[in-house]
């Protein structure tokens, strides 16, 4: 690896990967003890995932987490203590005990969605995230992750398509951790790389090691660059492992011995302090410190939480209802002249012509030849097509689509499936236009 | 506020009898020109301006970041319009027909109607439609899902049987902090013409409205049920029957006090919807006369309402299930006779 980052942003990634663990292991703690009050999740390593991912971003950017991404929202700025709380259904917990695990969010600061149980539903709303902030001219990246299992969800695709047709400053992160409860991600999709799914959208994607955190990182400040600079939305798939069961209750038997030894040889904290090491970035010295400043500031944080009350009873039939601007002030930060937005500057053409349309060949009556949907972009800007400048600038596709990049070291490489029919038909396109 | 009315398609301009479907497109237009916030969001609503053409024109007026044709993708309709609403916009959004809202059931339910009581997300959008039945649209275009929805803390559903109420609700429910759900019976959109102000003006979401005034009964109804129940009551008013007739215009939250006020009055209601039987208001109008005026009641609450059964496509079948005016007559009729 070379260095590609400085040392404070090589040690801030330690750090929160230690701080995700150190956080975790405190939740077990707690969970043995019977202090939290439903079940708890694990992302004993995976790690490098969240923290990689979230550690792209922008503080103005905003992020969706998944249960097992609790490294993203400390990254993100959410202190420990609102993630024991959580768990512990406590009055000050951000959901004040209405919710637990990650299901909180903070639209004023962090800018953080709430994720809802059911899985892909934060796909569309992040996307939709990402087209207000291009719309109000934030320069923003929406992120959001899913999962193996998550991705078969159909709201997956409603929203990867929807992103996609849109153009949105949207980053998925599929994490794929091989199992979703008790079923192998081989009967969940019948692909090698569930990063293949990104050519249905037709937008880039990557298949990254998910336990190098350092190509996680990197892969991910790529993608959000990308999708900030209007190159819309991208798919990045993140190998790694789910070492526990589905949560504390799964003892996880129906995974093969060999399997979970191969990752836990491959610990995403103990390979990259081997990496810190050699690379003289970090000391036993240097590493004692981050010990004592991490359990110091979790024994006051759990202290806090453990204090905190639970919530009064009445407080059950409070808050269905935003009861107007005494409860919250909805209002836009726009980033834009207003003026671009309304008319007459917003005004539009309202004719459109399809060129080509209706006037090219059939099949001739022959069969079709088989399609192995890999057909190259067909590129055209005419004039009826042409959106306003204002938007134009942040919706249209990039004009060459950068190929696919695999960073994987065990990534499987990219089969090349093209027979020649598949030229022949995009010679036929090409008559017509 | 008056607006440049003849902007591309507009049917009518203000001030003039508009209808319905001309009073939702005004409504949309006039927020959009009032507040950059306001956005729409739907299947085929930019290029060809709506399946009804409620929002032609919209799109040359407004761009296309504010009028958002998206494919055909119910719950990134609402899921999208959703995260819009977390940046502070007010997305409206359109279901083609109001029965393919059911495709975005989870969005709606579990995502949009919650995130205000669990964390403290408002989320101020509109999803409107085309509903109801009477048009031979068959067993997928006739739909009055209301109940579903009704059935959900954290929404606001809203039921409006004619265009000035449309018109005002429409804007008040975008003005709205909360999801509201705006049902539009699409047997109204070009039956029913009204003047409209040509100033500004919003309808209260909640607030049900007595149409009708009388003394022997209460009819409680809404969206085109609410014609029928008033063709009624004027042929009931010749057989001596005064029947007060009540719109309730919003189902959620219910304008209850207007219930019992009336039903203290008149002491015998008559409830009838275009929804089937089980499950539907009228039920829960029931239970609130129980609780609040059960001293009161001097009859049997009754129902007029569609079958327990799918939307039939024929004709004949479709008459036979519908409620109509000799149905609520006769219900009327055996109603005064407590
Ligand atoms: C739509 C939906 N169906 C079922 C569930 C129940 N469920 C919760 S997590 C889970 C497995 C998810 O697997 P995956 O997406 O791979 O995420 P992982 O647990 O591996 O992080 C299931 C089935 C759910 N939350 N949402
Ligand atoms: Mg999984």
């Amino acid at each position: 690896m070379k260095k590609a980052l400085t040392r404070q942003q090589y040690l801030d990634l330690y750090y929160f990967m230690r701080l995700n663990r150190a956080v975790e292991d405190t939740m077990v703690k707690l969970f043995r003890q019977n202090k939290i009050v439903g079940g708890l999740y694990s992302s004993l390593g995976q790690e490098a995932v969240s923290v990689g991912t979230a550690y792209a971003l922008e503080k103005k950017d905003w992020l969706a987490p998944m249960i097992r991404n609790i490294g993203a929202l400390l990254v993100k700025g959410v202190p420990p203590r609102d993630v024991f709380m959580q768990h512990m259904a406590k009055y000050d917990s951000p959901t004040k005990g209405k919710d637990g695990t990650s299901h909180f969010g903070d639209l004023e600061n962090l800018h953080i969605v709430s994720p809802i149980s059911m899985l892909g539903d934060l796909i569309p709303v992040m996307t939709g995230v990402a087209i207000a902030g291009r719309y109000l001219g934030q320069k923003i990246v929406a992120m959001t992750w899913i999962g193996d299992g998550g991705s078969s969800t159909g709201v997956f695709h409603e929203g990867m398509n929807f992103a996609a047709v849109q153009q949105a400053p949207f980053v998925l992160v599929l994490e794929n951790n091989q199992w979703a409860y008790s079923t192998p991600v081989k009967r969940q999709v019948p692909l090698e790389n569930l990063a293949d799914r990104a050519k249905a959208y037709g937008i880039p994607s990557y298949v990254v090691d998910g336990n190098d955190v350092v190509a996680v990182y990197t892969t991910a400040k790529e993608a959000v660059d990308r999708a900030r600079n209007g190159e819309g939305p991208i798919l990045i798939e993140v190998k790694t492992f789910r070492r526990l069961g589905h949560a504390q209750h799964d003892p996880a038997e129906y995974v093969p011995k060999e399997m979970r030894a191969y990752w836990e040889a491959r610990d995403p904290i103990a390979l990259y302090e081997k990496f810190l090491s050699a690379e003289k970035l970090l000391d036993a010295n240097n590493k004692k410190q981050i010990d004592e400043k991490i359990e110091t500031l979790l024994s006051a944080e759990r202290d806090f939480a453990e204090n905190s009350p639970l919530p009064p009873a009445e407080f059950a039939a409070q808050g269905v209802y935003c009861t107007g601007d005494d409860c919250h002030k909805v209002a836009p930060k726009w980033e834009r002249p207003i003026a671009e937005v309304t008319p007459p500057k917003s005004r539009v053409p309202a004719v459109w012509t399809v060129k080509g349309f209706g006037s090219g060949k059939a099949s001739g009556g022959g069969s079709a030849p088989i399609h192995f949907g890999d057909t190259e972009k067909h590129e055209e800007q005419s004039k009826d097509t042409e959106v306003p400048e204002a938007v134009a600038e942040t919706i249209r596709p990039p004009a060459q689509p950068r190929p696919v990049k695999s960073k994987s070291a065990k990534a499987t490489p990219k089969k090349s499936a093209k027979p020649a029919v598949v030229s022949g038909k995009s010679s036929a396109r090409k008559a017509r236009r | 506020m008056t607006t440049a009315w003849k902007a591309n398609g507009s049917q009518a301009e203000l001030g003039t009898q508009v209808t319905f479907l001309e009073a939702i497109r005004q409504a949309m237009y006039e927020e959009m020109e009032r507040d950059p916030a306001v956005v729409l969001i739907g299947e085929d609503i930019g290029v060809y301006g709506g399946a009804f053409k409620t929002s032609e024109g919209l799109l040359e007026r407004f761009g296309w970041e504010r009028v958002i044709d998206t494919p055909i993708s119910e719950s990134a309709i609402v899921g999208a319009a959703c995260g819009m609403s977390y940046l502070g916009l007010r997305p409206i959004a359109e279901m083609q027909f109001i029965d393919f809202i059911v495709c975005a059931f989870n969005q709606i339910t579990n995502f949009v109607a919650k995130g205000h009581y669990l964390w403290n997300a408002p989320a101020p959008i509109v999803i409107r439609g085309p509903s109801g039945g009477g048009v031979h649209g068959g067993p997928f275009h006739s739909a009055n899902p209301e109940m579903y929805f009704v059935h959900t803390p954290g929404l606001k559903v809203i039921y409006p049987s004619t265009p000035y109420d449309a018109k005002g609700l429409l804007k008040a429910a975008v003005r709205d902090n909360n999801p509201v759900l705006f049902f539009e019976h699409k047997f109204l959109y070009r039956r029913i013409k009204e003047e409209l102000p040509t100033e500004d003006y919003t309808v209260p979401i909640g607030k049900a409205v007595v149409r009708r005034e009388g003394k022997h009964l209460t009819i409680i109804s809404y969206a085109a049920m609410m014609h029928t129940s008033l063709e009624a009551a004027a042929e009931l008013e010749r057989e001596g029957i005064h029947a007060e007739v009540i719109d309730l215009r919003t189902l959620l939250p219910l304008d209850e006090e207007t219930i019992l006020a009336s039903l203290r009055k008149t002491n015998k209601c008559l409830v009838v919807h275009e929804d089937t039987k089980t499950g539907g208001i009228a039920g829960e109008i029931a239970a609130i006369l129980c609780e609040g005026a059960f001293g009161d009641l001097d009859g049997p609450l009754m129902r007029v309402t569609a079958l327990d059964t799918p939307v039939p496509y024929a004709p004949s079948l479709e008459e036979y299930f519908l409620p109509n005016k000799e149905k609520v007559l006769h219900a009327a009729r055996t109603l005064a006779k407590y």
